[in-house]
Order: structure tokens, then C-alpha cells, then sequence
């Protein structure tokens, strides 16, 4: 009962001004432990994870080394066969058993016992015979390589390339799609449950979005952090050969691209949601900005390759924290492009923060039926 | 003491709000009354900050009121809602330092409200798992854990249970006790008729009635009084045309007559047998309230 023995009047001693930061960090930090808490993000996220390694490692494994090629011989090899490996070590052979006659090594040809044959003859000739088709790695090994030049060893594997700006779109995507619809859901969370209205008796609207959405972002950057990491970790274990100093930069950019986008994308699901009280309606409320976020992602794979569309892409707001370090990754970024391309990204977020604001602010109260958006616009005037 | 002066508000061309003014004194508990739509959440809602009126002042002290001062206020909303999958402590304790309270101080006001409103055993349920009366509590809870230093609760009793109620009236008298404004508004005129020292009547959007409950009761007392004996068949008669019955009911009946006629009426039915009882009328809230809005 010690409620009641304290004065409620009483100037609480403890009450200071929580300042503008503090209270966001306090929505931010509310918005990370509940994420943190949900088995459904824990389970989606490690996912992810596992599965960002399992696409690093997977292909390696199944394409990795090549496999001997398992051959009948006819007639006395002048070369120890099994000893035979080509440039990275492996072998090219696994001879099956001793020495056959010509029939015989067809026999097991045609009942698929062996993959192919070698017949020596008596002039040190070699014949490599297959069933349907030759056996490549027996070519192989019996050619002479021609020796070989590149006159521009920097410039990317365009396969590679291609695999980059995959990763880089698919993770751009996928991060602020789930982000972005966390935080939408935590937007009609709070109207839907009406809480809305005790915070914003309390807090204001601007903090109230801005803790949404750096808590989002630090949750989605450490996301990305955790899937770079697992896809780095695969990569050097099977080790492939896109080099870690290769990609330094244009991951750095690709994180400060993102910070910057992920604003700007969260800002939207925040706005669109707002417009919205029920859970039900966050896939339709929020179509125009998983549209505006599929886009860029679907270009991606159109462009690839295309030098003066990864240039323009590589600047658009909406589609710059993907391409533009895949940009910087073939080399064909001048150094100020990315810096320039993120001060754009950057002066769009700040323009989208605040409309979004405008809209989120205007539309919270209102419960029931979609707010349009037209009237969320313009009852910011007022 | 908060005052609000000349407020008014619009929406879109419907006017809700129209040049209301009342106060909520110092430590007296204020009951806000009103139908629907008249006008009760948004008045609320614009000295809450979260509605802007379009015109008028709400003061406190005399000052106009700034965020930090609102922020001093604890408010209940009509349509409740807390995070149903937070814990009821935990969810106490973020609203207390969202309030601007440190962390420790936090969590002493949040366990203390909950002990007192009897949610001891739930303190560490998440919310949804609880049942309505409580969750009701918690959001009672919730309007509280911040010491606020005025009070405004919107229909706080709707959707309480009669012990939840008791428990409630007593932690909002003692918030007044302690110097605390508090307003508070209700359909359940028996609640604030009970509850109330001062009472706001709205309707239409204008303030139809506000004073001290009693002042109001008296202003809307007429001079009839109720005279309970075993047969009151000849009082009528008795009165002629120095007064007249207002109303009959078995053994009593209500009469309207000037001082000293009521007086020889009193003695004339102490000759005539027992007298069970004899006393004034006095409205109800509910009869004042419906001759202030009509």
C-alpha cells in the first residue's frame, strides 16, 4: 500500500525531460526487444542465414572439383595413368582394373562399367573412345593447353558480376521487405490495439516514427551484417574465388546505401500503413511501396551487364543501394558517383521522412475506414 | 487548475466543438457528462494535445500548457488498448519512461500500481492473456504509473466489474485527496453523481451546465417535498389550492406548496397517525441531466 502513503502530487523527483533523442531510442529499443522476442523473426531470420551459406556452399559442392574419369585401358600406357592431374591437383583417371582387350574394354563401354577407354598402340599412338559422346575430362588430359594472356585482368568475370548484383538485389530486397513489414505491422499494431492514442498524448508523432524506424534499421542492418557474414564465412570455406578485398568497397557502399534506402523504404510503410486499422489491409495498403521496392530488384536482373543502364539505375533513388555498388564492383564507377548518387538518395530520404511523417501524423487517430490519401496530404496544412 | 476557455473545433464542415469553457479545480474530482457524440472524447482528446482545437486556450495555472506539462498528464482514452503481447509490468514501465521517469523509478511506480490494483499474480502475463476486467485495470494502470499531476479518463468504469469499480473510485479519490485534478467522464450517472464534486454537462458541442454538484442540484431543485404516511388519500383535499400533489405512490406522496403550508401539512399528519417519512425531493443526476441537454 505504499501507493497510497505517497502524495501522488508530490513533485516526482525522478521525472526529468526525456529529450527528443532518448525518447526514440526508448521506441527503438521497444520495437528491437519485442522483434527479438517473436519466434516467427527468429525463425525467418536464421533462415535467411542458412540459407545465404547454403547458396554460397551448395553450388560449390554439387559444381565443385572435377571427379577422375573412371576408364578401361587397351594396350601398355607409356605414363603412370592414375598419377596423371591436371593444373589444381586433381586426377584425371581412376583406372578400372588391368589392362583389356579392345572388345573387351567396349563391352564394359556399352554396359556403362567404365565412362571411356584408352587404346595405345603400338607407335605410342593414343585413341580416347566414348559411348555416345566423348569423355571430356579423358580429352582433356591427353591436350595440350596453348599459353594464354589477359590483357585486362581487373575487369569482372561478367558471371560474376552478374552473381553480385544478384546478392546485392536480392538482399536489398529481401531485408527491406521484411523490415519494411515489420514495421508496418507495428504501425497498425499500435492503432488497431488504440495504444496509438496514449502515445501520442505522451510522445510526439515524429519521435514515435523516427524509434520505429531506427529500431527497423539497426534490427535489419544487423540482419545484414548476420547474412554477409554467413555468406563470407561459406565463402571461405569452400574457397571460392570472388577475393574479400574485391568486394570491400562496394559492400561498404552497400551499407551505407542501405542505411540511407532502408529510411526511406520505412518511412513509406510507416506513411502507408498509418492509413490503415487493421492487420488485414497492410498487403494492400502497402502494394505502391513493395512496388517502388520490386522494381529496382526485378532491373536488376534485366540490366545486368548493361553499362549505361547500371549508370542511370545506379543514381535513381529507388534503386541506387543496389546498383550502385554493383557499379562500383565492375570498376566502372568514377570515384564521386557513389558519392554523389548517395547525397541524392539521401536528399530524397529527408523529403520522404517528411511527408511520410505528415501522413503518418495525420492518419493515426483516425480509426476505422482507409484514410485516402489525398486527406492525409492535406490535412497536414492545417 | 486547468482551464479551458473559448474552445472550439471543426471537422471538415461539421462543427463538434463550439466555444466550450469550464475548469477542473485543484484536487476536486469532475465529472464530465454527455450522449454520444456530444462532444466529451474530443474536448479530451484537445487538452490531451493529441487533438488541436481551432480556436480557444487550455491553460494550467494560468499558463498556457506546453508538451513537457502534458506529459505530467495521465490520460485514459476511450477506446483502450495497451501492446496485447507485452507484459503488463514491462509495458507499465516503458509508459512510465516514455513519461521521462529513469528506469528504477519506473519499475517502483509500475509494481507499486499493480499490487494496488490487484494484478500482483498477472504482473508478468502478457497482456492478451488476460481477462477483460483486468486488462481494464491494467489500462487504469497505465493512465497512473507516471504520478501524473492532472488526470483525465475517459469512461474509466465502462467495462469494470463492481470490485474493480471500488478499487478505482478509491485510487482516483486519493489522486484528488492529493491536490490532483482529475476529470473524468461516464455514462454511469449513478458513478459520478456519487463520485463527483464538481460536474461538466456537454451537449451538441456547448457546455449545457457546470458548477459544483450540489449548486447544480440545488438550482435544479424544485420546492417539492415527500410525505410518506399510512394513507396519504386525504392530503390532496387537505391542500385546496394552497399547494398541489405532484405525484401519488401508495403511502407516499409528493407535494408542491409554500413554507408554512408544508409546515401545518406536517403537523396535520402527526395528528392524523404516524409519519414514516418526510423529506425534499432532490433530482437525480440523471433527471438533472436530462432537463440541462433537452
Amino acid at each position: 500500500m505504499s501507493a497510497t502513503s505517497t502524495s501522488p502530487s508530490a513533485p516526482p523527483a525522478t521525472q526529468g525531460e526525456r529529450g527528443f533523442t532518448g525518447t526514440v531510442w526508448l521506441v527503438a529499443l521497444r520495437e528491437i526487444t519485442t522483434r527479438l522476442r517473436s519466434k516467427a523473426f527468429l525463425w525467418t531470420s536464421g533462415l535467411l542465414v542458412a540459407v545465404a551459406a547454403a547458396g554460397v556452399v551448395v553450388p560449390n559442392l554439387i559444381g565443385g572439383d572435377p571427379d577422375p574419369v573412371k576408364v578401361a585401358v587397351v594396350g601398355q600406357s607409356p605414363v603412370e595413368l592414375a598419377a596423371l592431374e591436371d593444373g589444381q591437383g586433381h586426377a584425371y583417371f581412376d583406372v578400372e582394373g588391368d589392362p583389356v582387350d579392345r572388345s573387351a574394354a567396349e563391352e564394359m563401354l556399352r554396359e556403362e562399367e567404365v565412362d571411356g577407354a584408352l587404346v595405345f598402340g603400338e607407335d605410342g599412338s593414343v585413341t580416347v573412345v566414348g559411348l555416345r559422346e566423348p569423355p571430356d575430362r579423358a580429352v582433356e588430359a591427353f591436350s595440350t593447353v596453348p599459353a594464354v594472356e589477359v590483357i585486362d585482368p581487373s575487369a569482372r568475370d561478367p558471371q560474376v558480376l552478374y552473381f553480385v548484383s544478384m546478392a546485392f538485389g536480392l538482399l536489398f530486397f529481401l531485408v527491406a521487405m521484411t523490415f519494411g513489414t515489420q514495421i508496418a505491422q507495428s504501425v497498425v499494431e499500435e492503432k488497431q490495439t488504440r495504444i496509438v492514442e496514449i502515445l501520442l498524448a505522451t510522445v510526439s508523432a515524429r519521435a514515435l516514427l523516427a524509434g520505429k524506424i531506427l529500431g527497423n534499421c539497426l534490427l535489419a542492418i544487423g540482419q545484414v551484417v548476420a547474412i554477409s557474414v554467413a555468406a563470407l564465412v561459406g565463402l571461405a570455406v569452400t574457397g571460392q574465388q570472388i577475393g574479400l578485398s574485391d568486394l570491400g568497397a562496394p559492400i561498404l557502399w552497400f551499407v551505407a546505401f542501405f542505411i540511407v534506402g532502408f529510411a526511406m523504404v520505412a518511412a513509406l510503410f510507416a506513411a502507408f500503413a498509418s492509413l490503415i486499422s487493421r492487420a488485414e489491409d497492410i498487403g494492400s495498403a502497402t502494394t505502391p511501396v513493395t512496388t517502388l521496392v520490386m522494381i529496382p530488384y526485378m532491373l536488376s536482373f534485366v540490366i545486368a551487364g548493361n553499362e549505361t543502364w547500371t549508370r542511370i539505375l545506379a543514381w535513381v533513388p529507388f534503386s541506387s543501394p543496389t546498383t550502385m555498388p554493383t557499379h562500383v564492383y565492375a570498376g566502372e564507377a568514377h570515384w564521386w558517383e557513389p558519392i554523389g548518387a548517395l547525397l541524392v538518395l539521401a536528399a530524397t530520404t529527408v523529403v520522404i521522412v517528411l511527408v511520410g511523417e505528415r501522413i503518418y501524423r495525420n492518419s493515426l487517430l483516425r480509426i476505422g475506414a482507409k484514410v485516402p490519401l489525398r486527406e492525409a496530404l492535406k490535412r497536414a496544412r492545417d | 487548475m486547468l482551464q479551458l476557455e473559448g474552445v472550439s473545433k471543426r471537422f471538415d464542415q461539421r462543427v463538434v466543438l463550439d466555444d466550450i469553457g469550464f475548469t477542473i479545480a485543484q484536487g476536486r474530482m469532475t465529472g464530465f457528462v454527455g450522449g454520444n457524440g456530444a462532444g466529451k472524447t474530443t474536448t479530451m482528446r484537445i487538452i490531451l494535445g493529441v487533438l488541436e482545437a481551432d480556436a480557444g486556450s487550455v491553460t494550467l495555472h494560468g499558463r498556457q500548457l506546453t508538451a513537457a506539462d502534458r506529459r505530467r498528464f495521465g490520460y485514459m482514452p476511450e477506446e483502450r488498448g495497451l501492446y496485447p503481447k507485452m507484459r503488463v509490468r514491462e509495458q507499465l514501465v516503458y509508459l512510465a519512461r516514455l513519461h521521462g521517469w529513469d528506469a528504477p523509478a519506473a519499475h517502483t511506480n509500475a509494481t507499486e500500481l499493480i499490487e494496488r490494483l490487484g494484478l500482483g499474480e498477472r504482473a508478468d502475463d502478457a497482456v492478451e492473456t488476460l481477462s477483460l476486467g483486468n486488462q481494464q485495470r491494467a489500462q487504469i494502470a497505465a493512465a497512473l504509473v507516471h504520478r501524473p499531476e492532472v488526470l483525465v479518463l475517459d469512461e474509466p468504469f465502462s467495462g469494470l466489474d463492481p470490485m474493480a469499480v471500488e478499487t478505482v473510485q478509491a485510487v482516483l479519490h486519493e489522486y484528488a485527496a492529493g491536490g490532483v485534478p482529475v476529470l473524468f467522464s461516464s455514462h454511469q450517472l449513478d458513478i459520478v453523481e456519487r463520485l463527483c464534486d464538481d460536474l461538466v454537462v456537454i451537449a451538441g458541442g456547448r457546455i449545457r451546465a457546470a458548477g459544483p454538484r450540489e449548486e447544480l442540484r440545488a438550482q435544479h431543485t424544485a420546492p417539492v417535498w415527500e410525505l410518506v404516511v399510512d394513507d396519504p388519500s386525504w392530503v390532496k383535499d387537505w391542500l385546496g389550492d394552497t399547494g398541489s400533489v405532484v405525484a401519488a405512490d401508495g403511502p407516499a406522496v409528493q407535494v408542491e406548496a409554500p413554507d408554512d403550508v408544508r409546515r401545518r401539512l406536517l403537523t396535520e399528519a402527526a395528528t392524523r397517525g404516524s409519519v414514516h417519512a418526510w423529506r425534499q425531493v432532490r433530482p437525480t443526476l440523471a433527471e438533472i441531466f436530462r432537463e440541462v441537454v433537452r
